[in-house]
């Protein structure tokens, strides 16, 4: 290996992009080390089950090496990351999904109006009053509830920090779109984990 | 004089989060998030939605599922390089 994993730690994307291409391990592995937790998570509030999320992490970084020499520079690496792993995420939902005939990004409605329910105060701190694995699970039951269609632009929005734009591209979805999806996303979510997290 | 009522104010609440409503509608919004108390649950919820879902410390990489990963991409790796 021509330079050590450190080296590569202070360099800044671009820069391991460019080298990765160039053929080093270690700045594709920095790479991967800088985002394999955050693909992780995101595969795990998509599809729900921690099998898919390894598949949908592994498939993600092989198809990214593999890909590696087309990435273009005018893209943040992160984005053109994200995009490889929503899709085989979405691939595997599909595959589960007994009723195909319907694709996923049209199973979703942007219009009605969401009007909330749960007005109690939720308690302070949820994240200290329950253990990390409850917490996990109920979120993960919360985000696999949602139609996969308003999931994956609240997991991109708003966990990932994708720009509108940037969720619509990938998506293929108007920017109002976006915007129309993540306020149902987000009032679903809120929705229903007030359930849990309300006060009394 | 405010002239939001609940229902505008639920509806402006996502982008409101997001920063991208102007500032004579921000004052109303948060005027009104001030005395309505509904309002301000699902304000406060909302924004407390998404701060769960980003919090850095929940669903950790697992050490096995990231040594599987690095030998999966070392391998492939040396098959590429001969």
């Amino acid at each position: 290996m021509a330079e050590s994993s450190q080296a590569a730690a202070g360099k800044d994307d671009t820069v391991l992009v460019i080298e990765a291409k160039a053929g080093s391990y270690a700045a594709f592995e920095e790479l991967v080390s800088r985002y394999e937790k955050k693909i992780y998570r995101l595969g795990l509030n998509l599809t729900g089950n921690p099998e898919d999320a390894e598949d949908m992490l592994q498939e993600a970084f092989l198809k990214a090496f593999e890909h590696l020499p087309e990435f273009r520079a005018d893209s943040r690496f992160y984005t053109w990351l994200v995009r490889i792993a929503i899709n085989e995420g979405l691939m595997k939902l599909r595959k589960r999904r007994s009723d195909k005939s319907v694709p996923i990004e049209d199973a979703v409605s942007e219009e009605g109006e969401i009007m909330p329910r749960e007005f109690t105060d939720w308690k302070p701190n949820p994240e200290q009053v329950y253990a990390q694995a409850e917490i996990e699970a109920i979120l993960q039951n919360a985000a696999t509830g949602l139609p996969p269609g308003l999931r994956t632009v609240f997991l991109l929005r708003d966990v990932e920090g994708l720009s509108t734009e940037e969720t619509g591209a990938l998506l293929n979805l108007t920017e109002g779109a976006v915007k129309a999806r993540l306020f149902r996303a987000r009032l679903q979510l809120r929705e229903d984990l007030s359930k849990t997290f309300k006060r009394g | 004089m405010n002239l939001l009522n609940c229902k505008d104010c639920l509806q402006q609440i996502s982008s409101y989060l997001d920063g991208e409503i102007d500032s004579e509608l921000k004052r109303h919004l948060e005027e009104h998030l001030r005395k309505c108390h509904h309002c301000h649950v699902v304000f406060d919820s909302t924004r407390k939605t998404i701060e769960l879902y980003c919090d850095g410390k929940l669903f950790p990489l697992p050490v096995e599922v990231r040594d599987r990963l690095h030998q999966a991409l070392r391998r492939r790796w040396q098959e590429k390089a001969g």
